[in-house]
């Protein structure tokens, strides 16, 4: 379980995930040399999995991110890999979620005009295997994201 | 817009897999010495390309079984202000995504929680009382990956 000094790092990293350890530690209340074993630990418990960067798609001219919504036609017992697998394939899916609900798979798709997005939508999503519906969600502006946990 | 070559390709997709590597690692990962990689980072800083370090947990070892993405419709009637649901919604810890879109529903959200009825606390308090609130649809998160992007 996680003690009150785990949780303490956590959420400093949580507010500032380039943070050094020393500063993580300072922030902390707790020398560096303390903070990064800490660190260290949570890592290998498999906690914090990883640090990665945040790509602004905008930047690279990608103008355009749209949420596709499918329902798998399941009387295939393999329709979710073989979705899956296809729709990895296609370098301008960026998510690929599952889910319990209405919705069987969400992919998140970046173009980099509507011109492109519907390139990609005839020739690459619409022939993905074992779609029964599908719907779209444009994604007008992104008005919260974090993957800080309220801990 | 800013232009990449193969070799700033090949950094962003390692630093998409990994950021918490020096300048020296991420160079030797590509082919390029510390002070060429130090320059590409810092240049695909500076343009903005690199927006900035996400954080990766494990949200099960930390306490939050659950991910829900809610659907969510505002109420046609009474002229709702959107700067009033989104400061509201954005002010709730555990809304970790906030995307205003067109479509079947005006926001999507991506909700975490302990248990199932931790969610249904939350959705009750939290969700269900925001002001100019329609309808919602939600999907429980099974299983998500990322992935590169077109790089």
């Amino acid at each position: 379980m996680l003690d009150d000094l785990d949780r303490r790092l956590l959420r400093q990293l949580q507010a500032d995930p380039a943070a050094s350890a020393a500063d993580l530690g300072e922030r902390a209340g707790v020398p560096a040399l303390k903070a990064a074993r800490r660190l260290a630990r949570l890592t290998d418990r498999g906690i914090l999995t990883a640090r990665t960067a945040e790509i602004d798609w905008r930047a690279l001219g990608y103008t355009v991110a749209v949420s596709l919504r499918f329902s798998l036609d399941k009387t295939d017992p393999n329709a979710f890999d073989r979705f899956i697998a296809a729709a990895r394939a296609i370098p301008e899916v960026t998510e690929i979620q599952t889910f319990l609900g209405r919705v069987d798979v969400r992919l998140n798709v970046i173009a980099r005009d509507m011109g492109h997005y519907q390139a990609l939508y005839r020739d690459s999503i619409l022939s993905l295997p074992h779609i029964a519906e599908l719907e779209a969600l444009v994604t007008v502006a992104t008005v919260k994201s974090t993957e800080a946990l309220p801990l | 817009m800013t232009d990449l070559d193969a070799t700033d390709r090949a950094l962003l997709a390692e630093l998409s897999r990994d950021a918490a590597r020096s300048a020296a690692a991420l160079g030797a990962a590509v082919g390029l010495s510390q002070p060429a990689a130090w320059r590409r980072l810092r240049r695909l800083r500076e343009a903005g390309v690199v927006r900035g370090t996400r954080l990766e947990l494990n949200r099960e070892a930390l306490g939050f079984g659950v991910t829900v993405f809610l659907g969510v419709k505002l109420a046609a009637k009474g002229r709702v202000s959107l700067e009033d649901f989104e400061r509201a919604v954005t002010a709730i810890p555990e809304v970790q995504l906030v995307e205003h879109v067109l479509g079947l529903f005006d926001y999507r959200l991506r909700v975490v929680a302990r248990d199932i009825s931790d969610f249904e606390r939350v959705l009750r308090r939290r969700i269900m009382t925001l002001p100019g609130l329609g309808t919602v649809e939600a999907n429980v998160l099974l299983s998500e990956e990322r992935r590169p992007g077109p790089l």
